[in-house]
């Protein structure tokens, strides 16, 4: 059905690199020095992985001292949890599974907070999880929900837990390039970014880690990363993740843009079904993020027929087998699965157009029509 | 070269003829796959995954099966065709796997397969081939879909070691006229022979096990592990109901069983029922294992005109999946069930195995045994109930 190839509307599983970004990798490539050496392939090296840590350092309001390259978001959320020596966690309900996963395996004591039907914390939930575990607790709660774009009062939750005596760390790869991002302003102990989120390349993260705070390696070796991350530096993927950093600004700055697609991609799905459930629609969301439900057809069913119409969309978290599981996220929200199941993500970027809305429009409705004459047909066969 | 003449007979042209291939991973949905591709069909492969794949490297929460959905992506890959991984574990637990074990607690030899194709392939997959706007779904089956004057009808493979349509009886014919089964008409060797031509990786993968989630065999393990305590220690008992021995739990035994009574006597021993409620095994003398009567559950037709209670006919009754068939007399009851009057009498066929009904190669139904008896004679199990019943119409 497409006109002109597929339609690629998935940005929150990973964003579609950038050009310029491939340019400064595959020059990177080419640098023959490893960054410890002494001489001076080595400090070529060094001095363009230092630059790129400024640059992201820069996109996310902390300091480059404070900034450690890990090979992406997951390993950053490991290192978080598993490295900062509390016993206790305590996380959000809709929390990705890089963090949920990790701290049902690392925690002595696991605290799951609920969010109300808009996905955002139950902040008295928190207050008592703090009042009780506080002092040998890390609080995990991502800025950004990777399904439905909820942000979260990461700086509010920080607040709280300093005074309980609490860590906090926040899960933040959906965040930059879609809204602004101040690690000092936010006044979380530490955070997770990843480069492929903002049009970077894939593999590589950083954990940013405030500084004067303890943190054990999860990979240990020959003290690279001030001896946060063992391991010769992946200098390629650290200066393409230096590129995408300076070029997410102009993602920023066209955010304003993005909503008003996502805005109009919402609004005309509703005009002509108005049944369509939208989640977090009455709390702050990623400007670049819609869940939303095609009334009675699976969501599996959804991303199988959109993707054989040419439009890549998907739902729930992606797990490496590409099967599509319950969502989590929108039980949490209270959804029944009648409705939750139906649910799929459409996530927009920088390279969305308003035409590639149009023609997702498009396939949207000629499945949606598909599917309910088969079920008219398949009602009045049974009729008759 | 065969591809010339694999045609689905659909009206459509190919390149414009989607067609969703049921993928296991095994060489013969993977060939299916590849033909149908190669003979110019949009083919759209979907890999149910059924079961958590075992062993230590399975931990809860990981999300993948073992090398069998690898390898069906890998042939999808290979093919170039669009691929899709379902998670089926939970309906194919309530669907088949629950019923697999109740089953065998109720003293019956159950076959999983039949309900996974009724249940799950040609339900739940077929219904989502339909909303993905396909054309037919084809599968990896032996057996024939052959056009008939009022309609598909579903005939025995052309390779009658591999064929399958015992395993199919409860294929309706709405589903039937959806399916397609492109290996029906191939042996085995020339299937094994089209995955090496085309380059498949599991050209040389070892065929299934019987039933797909039960490893090497081992059932008794699978069924204790879904009902704790199922296995409780009972009598083996003769026909006369004296004790000979014990045993280990009944599930342990199915009827026709010679091996692993662990009883000395002058003649050979084989189980001739299994008595859940008393949890005791019935032993005897080969002869007393012959039955000429066989009992069925409603029957699923898919031979033309629905049989009629007083109308019977004549058939061949195949009465487990290793069974070549028997010339029968097919005497329907009301409500749908049926008395299977055998020509000549046969060894006692488990309850929960199926009857299934043939005219020549053509599949005309069939139904779930729920007993078997003598003419004149005692009835077995389900079958004393089922008797009443009949009498009682």
């Amino acid at each position: 059905m497409s006109d002109s190839g597929p339609i690629y509307l998935d940005y929150n599983a990973t964003a579609p690199i950038k050009p310029q970004v491939v340019e400064a990798v595959a020059e990177a490539m080419t640098l023959a020095g490893n960054p410890s050496s002494v001489h001076g392939f080595g400090r070529d090296v060094r001095k363009r992985i230092e630059d790129a840590r400024e640059q992201i350092a820069a996109l996310v309001d902390c300091t480059p001292a404070e900034l450690v390259f890990t090979a992406g978001g997951t390993e950053a959320n490991n290192t978080a949890l598993r490295g900062a020596g509390r016993r206790a966690l305590i996380v959000s309900a809709i929390e990705h599974p890089a963090i949920l996963r990790t701290a049902e395996a690392v925690a002595d004591k696991l605290i799951v907070l609920p969010v109300n039907g808009d996905g955002v914390l139950d902040m008295a939930a928190l207050d008592a999880a703090l009042a009780a575990h506080g002092p040998e607790a890390l609080v995990s709660v991502m800025l950004a929900n990777n399904e439905t774009g909820v942000i979260q009062p990461v700086a509010e939750i920080a607040s709280r837990a300093k005074v309980a005596g609490a860590l906090v760390h926040c899960d933040a790869v959906q965040a930059p390039g879609r809204i602004p991002v101040s690690f000092a302003a936010l006044g979380v102990d530490m955070m997770s970014i990843a480069a492929h989120k903002f049009a970077g390349p894939k593999g590589i993260g950083a954990l940013i880690v405030r500084s004067g705070l303890d943190v054990s390696p999860l990979i240990t070796g020959g003290g690279q990363e001030r001896g946060l991350r063992g391991g010769t530096e992946n200098a390629a993927g650290i200066v393409g993740f230096g590129a995408a950093a300076a070029l997410a600004r102009d993602d920023l700055a066209r955010a304003g843009e993005i909503a008003a697609l996502r805005d109009r991609l919402e609004a005309r799905l509703r005009e002509t079904e108005p049944d369509v459930v939208i989640f977090s629609e009455g709390a702050a969301r990623l400007p670049n993020t819609s869940c939303l439900t095609m009334p009675g057809v699976q969501s599996e069913t959804q991303v199988m027929g959109l993707d054989l119409a040419g439009v890549a969309v998907s739902a729930g978290s992606a797990c490496s087998s590409g099967k599509v599981e319950p969502s989590h996220v929108l039980r949490a929200l209270g959804a029944p699965d009648g409705i939750g199941g139906c649910a799929i993500r459409v996530s927009l970027g920088w390279a969305t157009t308003e035409d590639e809305v149009e023609r997702f429009l498009g396939a949207w409705r000629a499945l949606y029509a598909g599917l309910t004459n088969r079920w008219k047909a398949g009602v009045s066969a049974a009729a008759g | 070269m065969l591809t010339e003449t694999l045609d689905l007979g659909l009206a459509k042209p190919r390149r414009e003829t989607r067609v969703v291939v049921a993928m296991s991973g095994g060489v013969d949905s993977s060939v299916t796959a590849a033909l149908l591709a190669e003979a110019g069909y949009e083919v759209v492969g979907i890999t149910l995954q059924l079961y958590a794949a075992g062993g230590p490297r399975t931990r809860p929460g990981a999300c993948c099966a073992g090398e069998d959905i690898y390898d069906a992506r890998r042939v999808a890959d290979r093919l170039g065709i669009r691929h899709y991984v379902l998670d089926y574990e939970t309906r194919f637990k309530e669907a088949v796997i629950d019923d697999f074990a109740d089953s065998y607690l109720r003293g019956e030899t159950p076959i999983p397969c039949v309900r996974c194709n009724e249940r799950v392939k040609f339900r739940d997959l077929l219904a989502l081939a339909r909303d993905l706007g396909a054309d037919a779904l084809a599968t990896g089956h032996y057996v024939r879909r052959v056009a008939g004057p009022e309609g598909p009808e579903l005939h025995r493979a052309v390779d009658e070691a591999r064929d399958q349509s015992y395993f199919l009886f409860a294929t309706t014919p709405e589903q039937l006229e959806f399916l397609r089964f492109p290996l029906g008409d191939m042996p085995k060797e020339e299937v094994r022979a089209q995955a090496d031509r085309l380059g498949l990786a599991v050209a040389d993968k070892p065929d299934s096990q019987d039933i797909c989630f039960v490893p090497s065999g081992r059932y008794a393990g699978v069924i204790e592990r879904l009902r704790p305590g199922a296995a409780e220690p009972g009598d083996i008992v003769d026909e006369g109901g004296q004790v000979l021995g014990r045993h280990e739990g009944i599930i342990h035994y199915t009827v026709g069983q010679r091996r692993g009574l662990g009883i000395a006597a002058p003649e050979p021993l084989y189980v001739l029922a299994v008595d859940a409620a008393r949890r005791a095994v019935v032993v005897g003398p080969q002869a007393a294992l012959l039955r000429d009567r066989v009992f069925t559950g409603p029957l699923a037709w898919i031979g033309g005109d629905a049989p009629q209670p007083g109308e019977a006919r004549a058939v061949v009754a195949r009465l487990r999946s290793s069974h070549p068939g028997a010339p029968a007399r097919l005497v329907p009851a009301e409500n749908g069930i049926a008395e299977v009057v055998l020509d000549e009498s046969e060894p006692a066929t488990a309850p929960g195995q199926a009857c299934v009904l043939y005219d020549g190669d053509r599949v005309l139904g069939g139904g779930w045994i729920t007993g078997t008896g003598r003419s004149g004679a005692l009835v077995e199990n389900g079958g004393q109930a089922l008797a009443a019943e009949m009498a009682a119409a």
